[in-house]
C-alpha cells in the first residue's frame, strides 16, 4: 500500500516543564491499523488529541487524504473523517446513552432513529446497549461501548483509540478486535493505543514508538516479542515479576455474610460474601467490572457501611468503622477511578497525599497540616514508584493516566498497610510500570501484609495472586489456589459472566 | 365565592400576576444554572430591569418597549457577569454578590427621578366572550399580555431543555464541562449565552415588578424576589415545570396574605409579610426531601469555573 490517510511531520507540543511531543513524524495507509507505544508519561495522548484537534500543535503539520490538515476544533476533525474513543471517559453521568452519543455526532437524526440505530449498531458489534439508560449507572466496561458505539455511528475513516481495551473483558476484547478488523478491511484506519503488548501483536500491523515525546523506533510488532516491544519502549531492560512462595499467617481480613443493597436501579449489589485473607497471602478476585467491584471496595474500605458482624480485622468488628479509623488500624484501599475518587484532579499531588496519609503518616500536628511533611512524602512516592512528573506540586489531572495511577498505588503501599484493597491497580499502566507495581505488591505480602487485588485482567492475577475467586452479579466463587488452574477452570468459575446481556 | 372574608377567584387571578416577577426570573437562573453558571446577581438584575423599565416605559410611554428596556438591562447585568467569570476566571458566588449589590445601588441612582410618577398602563389581553366565562374566565382570561408570556417561557424552555439538541449541549456543558470541551462544544459560549437569557428574564421580571404589579418604581422594591427565584431553582431539582409550582406558591401566598391584612385578621402583619417566603421555603425543602434523587439532580459542573487546558 503506497497510498497514506495520515502523514504527520515535526509535530511539536511543549507544556510547562516538559515537551510532551518532540518533531514527531510517522504515516499511517488506509485501512491500516497502527499502534502508538510508549511509556506512561511519553506523549502518546497529547499526539492524538492533536490529531483530534484538542490541542493546538507549538509547530509541524499534519496531511489527511493528501491535503494539509489543521483541525481548529474537534468538529472540524470529525467533520474531515476522524473519531477518537478517549482514555478518560468523555462522557455525561446524569445523561442517557443515547443523548451521550448524539452529543459525540455532527449531525444526529432524531432521537427515536437514533435509539434505534444505536441498538442495531450495538447488536451488529456485539457490543449491546439500552440507549434509555443513564450513563451514571453503567460500568466502566458498559461506559467504554457508548464511548465506541459513538465512533462507530460516524463511519469514521480514521478512528483513534486511546487505551480502549483496559476495561474490557477478555470476551469484549475479543469482539471488538473483530469489529476493529471488519472496519479495517472496508478501509477504515485505525491508531491504537494500549500498554498490552500482546494486544498489539494480534491486531496492529505496524507501531511508531514514543520515548520522552521523540520517536524512537518503528517496527511491526508481530515480528517482535511483547518482551521487545518493551525493552523498546523503555529504552533498556527491566526486571520481571518474580514470585517467591511465603509462609502464609494467621487471618487479617474476614467477611462473613456481607450483604448490600444496591445504590441506584441498576447498581449492583452484594449478596452473602464470605472470605478470609490471612497475613503474607494475596487473594485475587477476577471477574467484570461493575459486577460488586467497587460496592466491595467500598464496603471493606469503610466508604459504605455495611451490617454489624460482617467485616472483622484480626478478630475485631470493624464494619461500622468508617474509612479513617480502619487505615488507623492499618487497612488502607486504592479504588479504581483515580480522577476523582483516589485523587481530587485540581489539587496538587502534595495535596493528595493529605487526602489518605493524615492517619498513618505524620502529616498532621496537633490539627495543623505539615505540609513539609508531605511534600517529602509525596516526593518520595514519586521517587519510588517512578512518577514520571515536574514535581509534587503538580495537579493530579496534570498527570498522564498512567503515572496518576503509581502515584495512587504508592500512596497506599508507602503507608505500610496490613491488609491492602486495590481495584483495577495497573489500568492504563504500561509494561514495565505495571512490572513494578506488581513487585510492589509481591514484596509488601512478603513483608506479611494480606492484600486483596480486584482486576479484570487475568493474567495479572495468576502472576501474582495465591488464590483465585471470581466475583459475579455481586455473588463470589469458592477461591481455589491459582497454582495450577487452567483457564477453561476459570472460564467456568466466571460462570455467566461475560456481561453481554443488556438488562431488561 | 367568598370564604373568611376572602373571595378566592379574585385571590387565584391575584396569584397569577404576583408570581409572574419570581417564574420569570427563575426560569431565567434556571438556563443559566443548567449550563453550569450560578448566578448570585438574580436581585441585581431584576432591579435593574425594573427601574430601566420603568423608565424607558415613562419616557418613550410605551409600557411594551419598557419590557424591553428592561431585559436588556437584565441582559447586560449579566454579561458584565459573564465577562468576569467566564473570561477573567473570577469565582462565581463573589461576582454573583457584587453584582446584586451593584444592581441595587445603580437602580436607586437612575431612579432618583423616576419616583413618584406613574407609568403608562398596560391593559389586559382582550379575550373577548371567554373572559365572561363565570369563574374560569376571570381566572384564566383576565390578565396582562406578560402573565401569558411568562407562562409560555416555562413551556418553551421545558421542551427546550428536554427535546432539543441546542438544549441537549446546554445541559451536556453544565453537567461535565471538560468532556463538552473534549467533544469540541464552546463551553464559554454556552454558558454565556445561558446567562444572558437568564438575565433578560431577570430584568423582565423586575420590569413587571415596577411597570404593572405595583405600580410604581421605589428603591430596593424588588424586596428579597430574586432571592426566592434562586432557591425556587434548588428546590425544584432544576425542572422547569416544578420551578412554576414554586413561584405560584410564593405568589398564591403573598397574595393571600395581603387579602388577609385587607380582611383584618388579628394576625401580626410580620407575619403576613413573612409568611411567603417561609412557607415557600418549607414547600420546597419538603418536595426536594420527598424527590431523594432533587439532591442528584444539580448540574455537575454547577458553580465550577472552566479553562481550556491547552
Ligand atoms: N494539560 C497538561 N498540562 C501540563 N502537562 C501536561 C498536560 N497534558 C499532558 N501533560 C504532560 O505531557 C506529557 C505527556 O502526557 P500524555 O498524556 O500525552 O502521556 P501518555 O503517553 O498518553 O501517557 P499514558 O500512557 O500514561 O496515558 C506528560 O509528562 C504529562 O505530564
Ligand atoms: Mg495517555
Amino acid at each position: 500500500m503506497t497510498e497514506i490517510l495520515l502523514k504527520i511531520d515535526g509535530l511539536t507540543k511543549a507544556y510547562p516543564g516538559v515537551v510532551a511531543n518532540d518533531h514527531v513524524g510517522f504515516s499511517v495507509a488506509p485501512g491500516e491499523v497502527h499502534a502508538l507505544l510508549g511509556e506512561n508519561g511519553a506523549g502518546k495522548s497529547t499526539l492524538v488529541k492533536m490529531i483530534y484537534g484538542l490541542v493546538k500543535p507549538d509547530s509541524g503539520t499534519m496531511e489527511f487524504l493528501g491535503r494539509p490538515y489543521t483541525p481548529a476544533e474537534p468538529r472540524a476533525a470529525r467533520a474531515a473523517g476522524v473519531a477518537m474513543v478517549f482514555q478518560h471517559f468523555s462522557l455525561f453521568e446524569a445523561l442517557n446513552v443515547a443523548e451521550n452519543v448524539a452529543l459525540g455526532m455532527e449531525n444526529p437524526p432524531p432521537m427515536r432513529d437514533l435509539a434505534k440505530r444505536i441498538r442495531e449498531i450495538s447488536q451488529a458489534y456485539g457490543l449491546p446497549l439500552d440507549p434509555a439508560r443513564l450513563v451514571g449507572d453503567l460500568s466502566a466496561g458498559e461506559r467504554q461501548r457508548v464511548e465506541i458505539v459513538r465512533c462507530l455511528l460516524q463511519d469514521p475513516k480514521l478512528l483513534i483509540m486511546d487505551e480502549p481495551t483496559s476495561v474490557l473483558t477478555p470476551q469484549e476484547v475479543e469482539i471488538l478486535f473483530r469489529t476493529l478488523r471488519k472496519l479495517s478491511s472496508e478501509g477504515t484506519a485505525i491508531l491504537y493505543i494500549s500498554h498490552k503488548l500482546e494486544e498489539i501483536r494480534t491486531i496492529c500491523d505496524g507501531a511508531t514508538i514514543l520515548r520522552g515525546g521523540k520517536v524512537v523506533g518503528s517496527c511491526i510488532p508481530r515480528e517482535k516479542s511483547a518482551r521487545e516491544l518493551a525493552e523498546m519502549m523503555v529504552g533498556g531492560e527491566f526486571a520481571a515479576t518474580e514470585r517467591v512462595s511465603r509462609p502464609f499467617g494467621a487471618p487479617m481480613l474476614e467477611v462473613k455474610g456481607l450483604s448490600l443493597a444496591p445504590l441506584s436501579q441498576f447498581g449492583p449489589s452484594l449478596k452473602d460474601i464470605s472470605l478470609s485473607i490471612a497475613a503474607g497471602e494475596i487473594l485475587g478476585i477476577g471477574g467484570v467490572a461493575g459486577n460488586g467491584q467497587e460496592e466491595l471496595l467500598a464496603t471493606l474500605s469503610g466508604e459504605r457501611p455495611s451490617a454489624p458482624g460482617t467485616v472483622w480485622m484480626k478478630g475485631a468488628d470493624i464494619s461500622a468503622l468508617g474509612p479513617n479509623p480502619r487505615r488507623a488500624l492499618g487497612l488502607m484501599s486504592a479504588p479504581e477511578e483515580r480522577l476523582g475518587h483516589a485523587a481530587v484532579p485540581n489539587m496538587s499531588l502534595t495535596d493528595n497525599t493529605l487526602l489518605t496519609g493524615t492517619i498513618r503518616m505524620p502529616l498532621v500536628k496537633n490539627g495543623f497540616l505539615n505540609m513539609a511533611e508531605a511534600k517529602a512524602f509525596a516526593e518520595d512516592i514519586i521517587r519510588e514508584f517512578d512518577v514520571r512528573t515536574p514535581g509534587p506540586w503538580v495537579a493530579a489531572r496534570a498527570l498522564s493516566g498512567g503515572n496518576l495511577q503509581k502515584f495512587v498505588i504508592g500512596r497506599e503501599v508507602l503507608q505500610k498497610p496490613e491488609v491492602l484493597i486495590v481495584n483495577q491497580p495497573t489500568w492504563g499502566v504500561d509494561a514495565a510500570a505495571a512490572a513494578a507495581i506488581r513487585r510492589a505488591l509481591l514484596r509488601l505480602a512478603e513483608k506479611g501484609a494480606a492484600l486483596i487485588v480486584i482486576s479484570q485482567d487475568l493474567d495479572e492475577l495468576m502472576e501474582i495472586a495465591d488464590r483465585f475467586c471470581a466475583l459475579n452479579e455481586g455473588r463470589i466463587s469458592a477461591p481455589r489456589p491459582t497454582e495450577g488452574l487452567t483457564i477453561d477452570e476459570i472460564g467456568l468459575m466466571l460462570g455467566g459472566a461475560h456481561g453481554m446481556e443488556v438488562p431488561a | 365565592m367568598i370564604i373568611g372574608g376572602i373571595d378566592i377567584i379574585t385571590l387565584i387571578s391575584m396569584l397569577m400576576v404576583a408570581s409572574t416577577p419570581v417564574l420569570l426570573a427563575a426560569t431565567g437562573e434556571l438556563v443559566a444554572e443548567k449550563s453550569g453558571v450560578l448566578n448570585l446577581g438574580v436581585e441585581g438584575m431584576m432591579i435593574t430591569g425594573a427601574v430601566a423599565g420603568f423608565a424607558t416605559a415613562v419616557s418613550t410611554g410605551s409600557p411594551v418597549l419598557g419590557f424591553v428596556g428592561g431585559a436588556l438591562a437584565g441582559a447586560a447585568m449579566a454579561m458584565l457577569f459573564a465577562i468576569l467569570t467566564q473570561v477573567f476566571l473570577s469565582n462565581q458566588t463573589a461576582t454573583g454578590l457584587a453584582l446584586t449589590l451593584f444592581g441595587l445601588g445603580l437602580s436607586a441612582l437612575i431612579g432618583k427621578p423616576f419616583e413618584g410618577v406613574r407609568p403608562p398602563a398596560t391593559g389586559k389581553v382582550p379575550f373577548g366572550p371567554l373572559s365572561d366565562i363565570p369563574v374560569l374566565g376571570r381566572i384564566l382570561f383576565s390578565h396582562d399580555w406578560v402573565v401569558y408570556l411568562s407562562l409560555l417561557l416555562v413551556a418553551v424552555t421545558w421542551a427546550f431543555l428536554k427535546f432539543t439538541r441546542a438544549g441537549l449541549i446546554l445541559r451536556a456543558v453544565g453537567e461535565n464541562h471538560d468532556a463538552a470541551h473534549a467533544l469540541g462544544y464552546r463551553v464559554i459560549a454556552v454558558r454565556c449565552a445561558a446567562l444572558a437569557f437568564g438575565g433578560a428574564l431577570a430584568g423582565l421580571g423586575g420590569a413587571y415588578l415596577s411597570l404593572i404589579r405595583v405600580p410604581q418604581w421605589t428603591e430596593g422594591m424588588t424586596a428579597g424576589a430574586g432571592w426566592i427565584a434562586l432557591a425556587i431553582v434548588v428546590f425544584a431539582s432544576w425542572r422547569p415545570e416544578r420551578a412554576l409550582i414554586g413561584a405560584y406558591l410564593f405568589g398564591g401566598i403573598t397574595a393571600l396574605q395581603l387579602q388577609l391584612q385587607a380582611a383584618g385578621y388579628a394576625i401580626p402583619v410580620h407575619l403576613l409579610s413573612m409568611a411567603p417566603y417561609v412557607l415557600t421555603i418549607v414547600v420546597l425543602v419538603l418536595l426536594s426531601v420527598v424527590h431523594r434523587r432533587g439532591v442528584q439532580a444539580a448540574p455537575a459542573a454547577l458553580g465550577r469555573s472552566f479553562h481550556a487546558a491547552s
